[in-house]
């Protein structure tokens, strides 16, 4: 895997940057070149906003945004009304949506994409293991699911090393914020398996 | 090491080439102002009457270029070097001990 | 050995400051350089390192409070973007011809009108004609690596000047990307102590600082800022020697990247050379012969040096991240332009503004610039003098 890119769309306040950020750091760990930044702009909370990640077995030199990206994350699906998700996304990678539908559902959405469609349930996962709700957690775990830029086991043990990290205050919300991302990995992962995946 | 030599501003004219210069114009050392023949600037001087002052010292403090000497309570002549003869000393000296002409 | 880490670049440059540990930094919080004080103060709080912060009420304090400091024999900084720098400029001025080689971590953002909160060299531009020294990163990595050799150039003897290590707001200042680190003690010898000669608090010699300089001095002491910013390209690039031994990272005024052959070159600052780099890189595959300058040192203007590298050149790009709404082009361009008339070079050039506001650039966007580099060589196309890219206009 010489390049990656993944583009997030999230809304300002639910953590997409964050996600993006983190995505770059575990991958760091795994001995990639990563770049995880965000679109500036005066954003608000609930205006949509755009993260990136570059994940590169390369050093990344390029400082541009990416417009043609191998897996997008959407993290609120309100956005696939106003925002064209799919905008130069590679008809070989993927789009995982955090939305209650079926990604047979969403593709209507979609405006045409041909590549596969994932959709997590990231509300229910992150309300059932953390008691509150926070997209971020469940979605990260996703897109490594999808794009499979680090395989299961690394991505879960280097994630707990963060979260000790994180949370060493409150070392109460490591547990649930583990199970939020091993429950969405594995949801994932079924759907892959399964052949569950729609071609939009 | 820090540098303990003052600057001699005397060596530094309106003819120094900008090599002579210090860095910054900084002037090194206190009381460069010495160095300075501001007395030339003067065009009435002040003069004091010994036989009239009693040595009440009220003109030494209001001299704004303290060119008025003290040694052992009592006032000595004028700095004439740096005296620019604004006569302030002549007005505070309540005995018209100071006369400017 | 050096560190692996990823940093962004205001963590990069955060980190460079913790491992100097710098006597006083003053600053005044402004997007997107705030987390530079920010985490400088975490440092603090923490007991990591023990410079003395001052929270200021504007940047006109915080760069008279660095001059203070500076002035008094302290290592001083601050940091600052855009409109932060406007509100110092009297004082950017002082500061160079008072010779306090004051730091200034500068997160290049546009200079508001319309208001903007995005990347472009506006502000740093507005000021290269202050008397600091400028040098620009292309990314976190160099913004850190030029931080770290920042008082070696400006306290150096023959120097003494500010200096403003800049890099590219957002774009670098905010993206999390690999970094080496070097570690501490290495970078602790590096550095030095600061022992000025003299300053205000030796009270074994006192002194004064800032004179008024009637005509008679003034333009002497002009000269004198003139002639130190001559010497900083010696140590300049003295200092750059060390630190290749250092860390074997080697810096010079600028870079050449696959200029040796080259028929055709873009001449450009920041982290928009890391995209032209892979447009080059694009273009050598198909066998054209593309290459690209990226500007390091701006202040002093390495002009000859650049000249040299220019000349065996068909045509040259020169692009600018700021305007200068002399309908003249970019800064650098008339730079580089004044530079070859000087040196009887006369390769064609073309001034190209990109990038303001935050405009994003692409490598589509570089490879464009070579098109029409390569369209006036090989087909003889007219190139336009001054140009916009990703401009929309009803001519298209």
């Amino acid at each position: 895997m010489a390049l990656t890119e993944i583009r997030w769309h999230g809304r300002g306040g639910q953590g997409a940057k964050t996600a993006a950020l983190l995505l770059a750091d575990v991958c760091f760990k795994n001995d990639k070149y990563v770049q995880g930044f965000p679109e500036y702009g005066p954003e608000r909370m609930g205006a949509p906003i755009t993260a990136y990640n570059r994940i590169s077995d390369r050093e990344l030199r390029v400082h541009s945004n990416i417009y043609e990206p191998d897996f997008v994350v959407v993290v609120d699906e309100t956005l696939l009304e106003a925002t064209d998700v799919t905008e130069g996304l590679n008809p070989e990678g993927a789009i995982v949506i955090n939305t209650t539908k079926s990604a047979d559902e969403v593709k209507t959405h979609l405006r045409g994409y041909q590549g596969k469609v994932f959709t997590l349930d990231a509300r229910r996962i992150s309300v059932e293991a953390l008691g509150k709700y926070f997209p971020n957690s469940p979605m990260l775990a996703a897109i490594v699911a999808v794009s499979g830029v680090i395989d299961r086991d690394t991505f879960l043990s280097q994630m707990r090393d963060s979260y000790r990290n994180k949370f060493a205050k409150k070392p109460e919300v490591i547990d649930g914020n583990m199970k939020a991302l091993t429950v969405a990995y594995d949801e994932i992962a079924a759907q892959i398996n399964k052949g569950d995946v729609c071609n939009g | 090491m820090a540098n303990k030599i003052p600057t001699d501003i005397s060596k530094i004219t309106e003819s120094s080439p900008w090599q002579d210069l210090t860095p910054g114009n900084h002037v090194y050392g206190a009381a460069t102002s010495v160095a300075v023949m501001t007395g030339e600037w003067r065009t009435i001087t002040p003069y004091i009457d010994f036989d009239k002052c009693k040595q009440c010292l009220l003109c030494t403090p209001v001299c704004p270029d303290s060119c008025i000497p003290v040694s052992e309570g009592k006032r000595l002549e004028f700095d004439y070097d740096h005296c620019k003869g604004c006569g302030i000393c002549a007005k505070v000296c309540p005995f018209g001990a100071i006369i400017m002409k | 050995m050096a560190i692996n880490e990823r940093l962004s670049g205001n963590e990069a440059v955060a980190y460079a400051i913790r491992q100097i540990n710098p006597d006083v930094m003053p600053a005044f919080p402004i997007t997107p350089s705030t987390e530079i004080p920010q985490l400088v103060a975490n440092y603090i709080a923490n007991g990591q390192m023990d410079t003395e912060f001052i929270p200021v009420e504007s940047e006109h304090s915080s760069m008279s409070a660095a001059m203070g400091a500076s002035a008094a024999g302290a290592r001083a900084l601050t940091a600052t973007s855009s409109c932060g720098l406007a509100y110092m400029w009297e004082l950017l001025y002082v500061a160079a011809s008072d010779r306090l080689p004051i730091a200034l971590a500068l997160v290049n953002r546009a200079l508001t009108g319309p208001i903007n909160i995005n990347c472009d060299h506006s502000d740093s531009m507005g000021a290269k004609d202050a008397g600091w020294l400028q040098i620009y990163s292309e990314s976190n990595q160099e913004a850190y690596d030029n931080f770290i050799m920042a008082y070696r150039i400006a306290e150096h003897k023959d120097v003494r000047l500010p200096i403003m290590i800049c890099q590219d707001g957002f774009i670098t200042s905010h993206a999390l990307t690999n970094i080496q680190l070097i570690e501490d003690d290495l970078v602790k010898k590096f550095v030095g102590e600061y022992k000025p000669e003299n300053f205000l608090l030796n009270s074994e010699c006192p002194m004064s600082v800032g004179p008024y300089a009637v005509s008679n001095y003034y333009m002497e002491s002009h000269k004198a800022q003139v002639a130190a910013m001559e010497n900083s390209k010696q140590v300049i690039l003295d200092v750059a020697d060390e630190f290749y031994k250092m860390t074997g990272r080697r810096y010079g005024f600028f870079e050449e990247y696959r200029m040796d052959d080259a028929e055709a070159a873009i001449v450009i600052m920041g982290s928009a050379a890391g995209t032209t780099k892979d447009a080059v890189d694009e273009l050598r595959e198909q066998g054209i012969k593309a290459g690209m300058i990226k500007l390091r040192v701006f202040r002093p203007f390495p002009a000859e040096e650049i000249c040299k590298a220019l000349s065996h050149l068909k045509a040259v790009a020169i692009l600018d991240r700021s305007e200068t709404f002399s309908t003249q082009g970019g800064p650098v361009a008339s730079e580089i332009c004044a530079a070859m008339y000087r040196s009887n070079l006369n390769v064609k050039s073309a001034s190209y503004i990109y990038g303001l506001g935050g405009r994003d650039y692409r490598v589509s966007d570089a490879i464009n610039v070579y098109n029409e580099l390569f369209d006036y060589i090989n087909n003889g196309k007219e190139l336009v003098d001054f140009n916009y890219i990703g401009l929309r206009s009803r001519e298209d």
